[in-house]
């Protein structure tokens, strides 16, 4: 009875092992796999900048665009404690040109709430910026990428690329493409900041 | 699981086991007379357990050489598939997919576009082809790699009489002599065999390491499919690219700006100019355009050394210089660049002059230069004339009437300026571009195109990768599993010292007339005669 006892026993600790073994290296091949699929499939439009990162710190020139833009230049850092919309854009860009009103007729009101529109061009010359912004009568600050610098860090592949950033200077929304009008505002009241 | 007590020696087995561990007596009663299967020795395959969880399942899934071969097989066919149009990659950039592929190759075109085979070998389907021959592979090597060596490893010198009489190579012997048991032995020395004995009984084994090699072909692959999975890692692998203007430095991408990139020149030159190209006339005159005979960029490669915030204006250190040539990258901190496309004459400055509206060939009253990649929006002269850049559009074109850029590159300009002077009444405007300049209204005074300067565009192939060494260990591994497997074999001898006489059986995994040849050399010199083939004597 006793030996009959023991063998079953041997033979429930072997089968525990077996299940264990078996088990950990199905979990780390198959997690291999997922990481292959989920890595190919996300490779291209993964940004360096995604959702729940903290949005890198850049300065970069200002276009004069206001008659009370003191600053010439604007670093990120500089915002903390407001939110952040942060549009990559281009004059060339009909999307993005197609955005500008929306931006223009929103910001007032939100800069009320302590949020701050911030669009970062990456066209080639200074003058196109000046004479798009002259013509669609922007007030919000509109950086000057001259070298891309930025858009390489955030890893911009399409535009317009747009990120919302919350007070703390992390990224709350990050939007691929054209944004319409309601889609714009929803996402600007996420990241008005609390106690506002 | 249940276990199989050997009738003779009362070792107990795993169930699934045909060769008893213990003593090689066969276990399967029911079919004496046919030769004994050596596979793994006769030892159960791992997967062989009775089939309880899920996970066991799934193990038993991938362990079964026919799930391996099917997947390879269809891995194989759905490769094969994808070559026979070209991968989206190489298809010209400009057009749309779906229309290209129906064009060129007519409907076998579509049903391979439709298929998804357009952009066969990055689908997530075939990805997770290649994995799951990956994790077939491993786990095919566990379940029978594992008691294989087992097995081998804990043999037994003696084995039961029926074992060897169900070997392919067989004798029994029993007119001897003694002295003919030690030349025999000595014999197996001199072949290089490996001689155990116990109470009498041996085996003579060589050539064991050689039954190792497809195992070590599998972990070649397995680092091989490592290697490949490994270039998903940003750090590990890079492949990028870049534009750079003549006298414009750029950042170059994937490198979090630390390295900038200056195009000093870019070289081009063709087929045709040179008295050597003379032998080429004819065939350079039944081609269209110039054929390029060499391209190559030279550039200047820097470093950010400041540790300013991005976006500031970054303080470059030279690090690097010379020429990229189409394989003769430029490296930096194993990043290679690579002479990849090119771009010739892209407009940088435009010359123009004002001149009175009626007489073309009358003298400038002002002439100046726009840089096209600063252009300033104001140019004043001192005779009282001004001329302001209201609009500039580096690539014009014209758009539901409206006039707009469709880039950021100057490769057709357009302008509207506008005039002003001591005797215009409030401004004159025109618009200018490639062929076209349009004076607005009735204009007094014209400006028109007098020069250009150009420069060239060089494109740049970012290329990085720390997982070839990987692939390239992994595909060494293999070869060396291939070799091992393919140019040695695994010979046994048993010879079994009953009462009145003596069995001696023979076992290989492959080349059996080798082993044959050696056989009778092994027996020269003694009373022993050829032992017999049992698979002819069956045939017979």
């Amino acid at each position: 009875m006793d030996k009959i006892e023991q063998a079953k026993q041997k033979k429930q600790v072997k089968k525990r092992n077996r299940f264990i073994f078996r088990s950990a290296i199905l979990v780390v091949l198959f997690g291999a796999l997922l990481f292959a699929v989920v890595s190919n499939l996300t490779a291209e439009e993964e940004a360096a900048v995604d959702i729940k990162d903290q949005a890198p710190d850049f300065e970069l020139n200002r276009i004069a665009n206001n008659e009370d833009t003191v600053e010439s230049s604007l670093q990120l850092s500089d915002l903390e404690g407001k939110g952040v919309m942060l549009n990559f854009w281009a004059t060339y860009c009909e999307p993005c040109e197609r955005e500008m009103p929306y931006m223009e007729e929103l910001y007032p009101k939100y800069k009320e709430q302590g949020v701050e529109i911030v669009a970062v061009s990456v066209d080639a010359t200074e003058l196109v910026i000046d004479k798009f912004v002259d013509q669609y009568n922007l007030s919000f600050p509109i950086l000057h990428d001259k070298n891309s610098q930025v858009l390489d860090a955030y890893g911009i592949r399409p535009l317009p690329t747009t990120y919302f950033i919350d007070e703390n200077g992390v990224v709350v929304e990050r939007v691929l493409g054209e944004l319409s009008l309601e889609r714009l505002e929803g996402y600007l009241q996420q990241i008005v900041p609390e106690g506002t | 699981m249940n276990t199989i007590k050997c009738s003779t020696c009362g070792h107990p087995n795993k169930e699934g086991t045909t060769i008893c561990g213990k003593c090689g007596k066969p276990l399967d009663n029911d079919q004496q007379g046919t030769l004994l299967n050596m596979r793994y020795d006769g030892s159960a395959i791992r997967s062989k357990t009775k089939n309880r969880s899920i996970v066991d399942k799934t193990w038993n899934f991938f362990s079964s050489i026919k799930v391996g071969v099917t997947l390879i097989a269809i891995a194989l066919v759905a490769s094969a598939l994808g070559t026979i149009y070209p991968q989206e990659m190489y298809i010209p950039q400009n057009v749309d997919p779906a229309l290209h592929y129906r064009d060129q190759y007519g409907l076998s075109g579509q049903i391979f576009y439709q298929l998804g085979f357009h952009n066969l070998y990055n689908s997530w389907w075939y990805m997770v082809l290649i994995a799951l021959i990956g994790i077939s592979i491993f786990i095919v090597s566990i379940d029978r790699g594992v008691p294989l060596y087992k097995a081998l490893k804990n043999q037994a010198i003696k084995r039961h009489p029926n074992f060897l009489k169900r070997q392919k190579l067989f004798g029994e012997y029993t007119d001897y002599h003694a002295e003919d048991k030690t030349r025999f032995i000595n014999n197996l020395k001199k072949h290089r065999y490996k001689i155990t004995e116990k109470d009498g009984h041996i085996l003579a084994e060589k050539g064991r390491f050689s039954r190792w090699g497809p195992y070590v072909n599998h972990l070649g692959l397995i680092i091989f499919l490592l290697g490949t999975l490994f270039r998903f890692i940003p750090f590990m692998y890079v492949d990028d690219f870049v534009w750079v203007r003549e006298d414009e430095t750029a950042v170059i991408p994937s490198t979090n700006q630390q390295y900038y990139i200056k195009n000093e020149e870019f070289i081009f030159e063709t087929y045709g100019n040179d008295d050597e190209d003379e032998i080429f006339e004819a065939a350079l005159q039944n081609t269209n355009g110039p054929v390029p005979k060499h391209f190559e960029t030279s550039a200047i490669i820097y470093e950010d050394v400041s540790k300013d915030v991005i976006g500031s204006e970054p303080e470059l250190k030279e690090v690097k210089s010379g020429e990229i040539i189409v394989n003769e990258p430029l490296k930096i901190d194993g990043l290679a660049l690579y002479q990849d496309s090119y771009q010739l004459n892209e407009f940088q400055t435009m010359s123009f002059k004002l001149h009175e509206v009626d007489e073309e060939e009358e003298e400038a009253i002002v002439e100046f230069t726009v840089d096209l990649t600063d252009p300033e929006s104001e140019y004043v002269f001192d005779n009282g004339y001004r001329i302001e850049l209201n609009r500039f559009y580096p690539e014009y074109e014209l758009n539901n009437g409206e006039p707009r850029s469709k880039s950021n590159y100057p490769r057709n300009p357009g302008f509207v300026f506008f005039v002003y002077g001591p005797d215009i009444e409030e401004r004159e405007a025109s618009f200018l571009a490639i062929g076209q300049n349009i004076p607005s209204g009735d204009n007094q005074y014209k400006l028109s195109l007098t020069d250009f300067g150009v420069r060239d565009v060089s494109g740049l192939k970012v290329r990085k990768d720390l997982t070839l060494p990987i692939i390239g260990l992994g595909a060494f591994i293999f070869m060396i599993g291939v070799v091992q497997g393919m140019y040695w074999q695994h010979r046994r001898i048993w010879i079994h010292q009953a009462t009145d006489r003596i069995y001696i059986a023979c076992h290989t995994n492959k080349n059996w007339y080798g082993l044959t040849k050696e056989f009778e050399k092994i027996i020269d010199g003694t009373s022993f005669t050829m032992v017999r083939d049992q698979e002819k004597k069956n045939d017979a």
